[in-house]
């Protein structure tokens, strides 16, 4: 038995007037990831666009950048995306080190490597807790976080943050792992892997929610490229394409994981199904790299010589990193001074609100829900 | 009734020398406000704090326990808060619509609860159309719903409001259908009638009478939730999507009196499914004492309607929400038709099956019925044995 | 295929409308493109198949005040071949104009109009070429290196008179 709604074809006879609702989905919204706003028409529930706009939490970060300096930057790297911080803290640093050219410490890799993984599964619970809790499921939501808070212990054992770490510095890390975090670090993960499948006879392969995700808002291995998608949005369109595989930086040339790929399980390749589950299956593979990385981090020091005045050489560079929503660029301009002349930071959040407006039309307004969780949008991320 | 009221007219009574026509309506107003103030209200605000324990268990945290003893005063907590809150109404809303929706809605569903059945005794009426009266007169928080939804001058409460219009109204027609196999077999619409057609013991009950009713148990059961805007078709006040829905823009004790008719209307529906499908307050004669039994038979029709409170919280805590053009695909294109068939299958079995052969499927599907039952708790059992982690295993946080 | 024959190619094709190739001390090499040019040099980048750069991964604009010019920056990425490539384009700031490279990469109509509300370039055949973060009745461009914050806006001001 299906539950496939009606074919959306919306047919008016003459003489029957109908008007076009102009909704406004403000800033205030119990779902919308952040400070969205969306002005919706729609003729009753069947919308014919949703557009964005956005600029509710532009801070100016990257104008900021020119006034505070290189090291000074690193706290404001966090708030670029607050729920996966630690890839933006990695992303400055190793844009730092391209200009510098530096060579970062083996233990201090490991470290960077450590964090990003853990805050990347933080970061999958809390996107699929609220998908789920957007869909109606609020049991899925608080499962997340409580597991999501035994992460930001861990976490805030290491560098005394839980959101927003400021941990990765440029030439390292800020400091060392503390005693015994490796041994808690992999209790966690025995712990949190096999809930995974809990998670997943819970909420994933519901019937109810299947039928809301499937085939909706599909998003084609085309589309996804040229709109720029990245990291789980554009896997689960079907490209193969991980940034830690394919222009590996850092230690990942060292770990064995696999890159998940949207298989179209529910419906269509790229529907929002594919992206929920592709969250899930990262988480389990951000488990295996842990567990890699843990078992063998070497000793040294964690973080290399590095000038109190950072002056890389003129030049601009440009390096992307995996961070928990897809590949980030990072694009820095250097004119010799200790002032970065201008960072840009382009992100995945960004180029996945501007494809809605085109995959909205003829949804329906439940479904733009579903099409914003599945996206996995952050408005700092959007908006910086 | 008649009985009563006249015995109390007469000489001795409590109202000596007041004629009838004025005794009969101040007695039945006498015992309606007995039911709903000490009866109606408080299970509504009751169920309100079980909810959020029940919910809160099984989302892995603990729930209001401050206000009282495990929290059990948060209902009247929260009652007295509403009360005294300032009541905004929305320039631009229609101030009468507006205020008198809530009111619709409440009375429509304390409305009910004058053909609802406690025990043998304990019926403010028995009209002779109970069933029928009942869902006729929930219809009644159609209206107010709709109200509330348009009088908000809101666009998204417009939205909620029309969609639960939509929503009650579709499914009103599965929920009535599901109805007529119990009346067929029974001749009469009355509740009591109803539950005394019926026996104690399970294979006695409606629910296994024949293959057609026990469908028809599960039909009524989605069709009630969705009547009652519960999850998962709790999409007029989709919280993630619309807000509050319709009431929305509704604030104090306005926006409560609409959750008070949620959460009474979680017990109307236990009740009618109760009476119609499991045995009502049926119990073995045990005593000759008419208290005792009457007692034990309050007791066994709040615990059967209860569980059921307490299935529609437990499936709201874990179903996500249906779509809208998805729950009227399932109302119309599976439910009615299935109901249908069960109406007329039942009418089929009436005729067609002996008594004798009738008997060996009830008992039947009584066993098969406990054999689910079993298989479920054995499961549930396992689920706890595996869900049990050693401390060993456990990470624990730094901080605590 | 690195910068170098990158450049070569292109200047091969294109002639006059590719200019030097940039190489600073630190950091990328990149293809110099005259504005005019640039959404010819963009669909052929897109389509030829040697070079298949069918991803705009990201399009910043940068201030240069000191030449008088502002350059909008392409790093351009091939899924297929997993190589990446520089364009930068420069158009004078007083009169900054240049040609949209929207319809070879979707990509671009936002980060267009980000590049449009904090520097002000304003890219010809656009089709919603509108602020994106900043308000709609915002006066300047905040990413200019000349940009006066103004003191107040709709009556609020952007002083903060004491941290207490």
């Amino acid at each position: 038995m299906s539950l496939g709604g009606f074919d959306v074809q919306v047919v008016r006879e003459s003489g029957f007037a109908t008007e076009e609702m102009t909704l406004n989905m403000g800033p205030q919204h119990p779902s919308t990831h952040g400070v969205l706003r969306f002005v919706v028409r729609a003729d009753g529930e069947v919308m014919t666009e949703a557009v964005p706009d956005v600029g509710y939490l532009h801070r100016s970060i990257e104008k900021i950048a020119e006034k505070v300096g290189y090291h000074g930057f690193m706290p404001y790297t966090d708030r670029v995306d607050y729920v996966a911080a630690m890839p933006c803290n990695q992303g400055w640093a190793m844009v730092c080190e391209k200009l510098a050219g530096l060579e970062v410490p083996r233990r201090a890799e490991f470290c960077r490597v450590i964090a990003t993984e853990f805050n990347r599964i933080a970061s999958h619970l809390l996107a699929v807790g609220s998908m789920g809790m957007d869909i109606g499921a609020y049991t899925p939501f608080t499962h997340a976080l409580r597991e999501r808070e035994y992460i930001n212990d861990l976490l805030e054992e290491l560098c005394g943050a839980r959101l927003t770490f400021n941990y990765v510095r440029i030439g390292g890390v800020g400091w060392d792992l503390p005693p015994d975090f490796e041994r808690k670090g992999l209790a966690y993960i025995e712990r949190f892997e096999p809930l995974i499948d809990e998670y997943n006879s819970l909420i994933s392969f519901n019937k109810i929610y299947k039928e809301r995700l499937a085939g909706v808002a599909v998003i084609s291995a085309a589309d996804a490229i040229n709109y720029n998608l990245t990291g789980p949005n554009l896997r689960a369109s079907g490209v193969k394409f991980d940034v830690r595989r394919d222009l590996p930086y850092s230690i990942y040339p060292e770990l064995d994981f696999d890159v998940p790929v949207g298989t179209g399980e529910a419906g269509v390749v790229g529907d929002c199904f594919d992206r929920y589950m592709l969250r899930i299956r990262e988480m389990q593979e951000s488990c295996k790299i842990l567990r890699q990385c843990l078992r063998q981090v070497p000793p040294g020091s964690v973080l290399g010589k590095v000038p109190r005045k950072f002056k890389p050489p003129v030049g601009d560079a440009y390096v992307r990193l995996e961070s928990a929503r897809g590949d980030m660029g990072w694009y820095c301009v250097s004119d010799g001074t200790e002032y970065p002349y201008r960072v840009k930071i382009r992100t995945g959040s960004f180029t996945a609100t501007s494809i809605i407006e085109k995959v909205s039309r003829g949804l329906m307004i439940a479904d733009l829900i579903a099409v914003i969780a599945s996206l996995d949008l952050v408005a700092p991320e959007i908006d910086r | 009734m008649k009985e009563l009221v006249l015995s109390l007219i007469a000489d001795g009574g409590v109202l000596a020398g007041v004629p009838y026509a004025v005794a009969a309506p101040l007695v039945m107003l006498g015992f309606g406000a007995v039911v709903v103030f000490g009866f109606v209200l408080p299970i509504a605000g009751i169920t309100s704090w079980l909810e959020r324990r029940v919910w809160a268990r099984i989302q892995s945290r603990v729930g209001p326990n401050r206000v009282g003893p495990q929290g059990f005063l948060q209902w009247l907590a929260d009652g007295l808060k509403n009360l005294l809150k300032e009541d905004i109404i929305p320039s631009a809303a229609d101030r009468w619509l507006f205020s008198l929706a809530p009111y619709l809605v409440v009375a429509g569903f304390i409305a009910t609860f004058a053909a609802i059945p406690f025990a043998a005794p304990l019926i403010i009426a028995d009209l002779n159309i109970g069933i029928l009266y009942i869902t006729a007169v929930t219809g009644i928080v159609v209206v107010g719903v709709l109200m509330a939804g348009w009088a908000s001058n809101n666009k998204w409460s417009l939205l909620g409001g029309i969609r639960s219009a939509a929503q009650i109204i579709s499914y009103e027609i599965p929920a009535g259908l599901s109805v007529f196999p119990v009346v067929l077999l029974t001749g009469t619409l009355s509740m009591q009638g109803i539950i005394q057609a019926q026996g104690w013991a399970p294979w006695d009950w409606f629910l296994f009478h024949n293959p057609f009713t026990f469908v028809a148990f599960f039909l009524f059961f989605v069709a009630a939730l969705a009547e009652g805007n519960r999850t998962p078709f709790d999409i007029p006040e989709a919280e993630s999507e619309l807000v509050a829905g319709f009431c929305t823009e509704y604030s104090g004790m306005r926006y409560l009196l609409f959750f008070l008719e949620e959460w009474g209307n979680l017990y109307v529906i236990g009740a009618i499914v109760t009476t119609l499908f499991l045995g009502g307050w049926q119990v073995p004669a045990f005593t000759e004492n008419l208290l005792v039994l009457t007692l034990v038979q309050f007791g066994v029709f709040f615990l059967k309607a209860y569980f059921f409170v307490f299935l529609a919280m437990w499936i709201r805590a874990t179903l996500p929400r249906v779509r809208v053009d998805q729950l009227m695909t399932l109302c119309w294109k599976y439910m009615v038709p299935i109901a249908i068939v069960n109406m007329l299958g039942t009418a089929v079995w009436m005729i067609v099956v002996s008594e004798a052969l009738g008997r060996l499927v009830q008992i039947a599907m009584t066993i098969a019925g406990a054999a689910i039952v079993v298989l479920f708790f054995r499961r549930v059992r396992f689920h706890l044995r595996r869900a049990r982690l050693q401390p060993a295993d456990y990470y624990y946080s730094p901080i605590i | 295929m690195d910068a170098a024959a990158l450049h070569a190619s292109l200047r091969e094709r294109f002639g006059d409308a590719i200019l030097a190739l940039d190489e600073p001390a630190a950091g990328d090499r990149a293809v110099r493109v005259a504005p005019a040019a640039i959404l010819e040099v963009a669909r052929h980048c897109a389509s030829d198949p040697a070079l298949a750069f069918d991803c705009l991964s990201n399009q910043s604009g940068v201030d240069y005040p000191a030449r008088n010019e502002i350059e909008v920056v392409y790093h351009l990425f091939s899924y297929a071949t997993r190589h990446a490539a520089v364009l930068k384009v420069a158009v004078p700031r007083d009169n900054p104009v240049m040609p949209t490279v929207e319809s070879v990469w979707k990509t671009a109509i936002w980060q267009e109009r980000e590049i449009f509300d904090l520097l002000g370039v304003v890219f010809e055949g656009h089709p919603d070429l509108r602020r994106l973060l900043l308000p709609e009745d915002w006066v300047g461009h905040p990413l200019r290196k000349d940009f006066v914050e103004p003191t107040e806006y709709h009556g609020i001001s952007t002083k903060r008179e004491s941290m207490l």
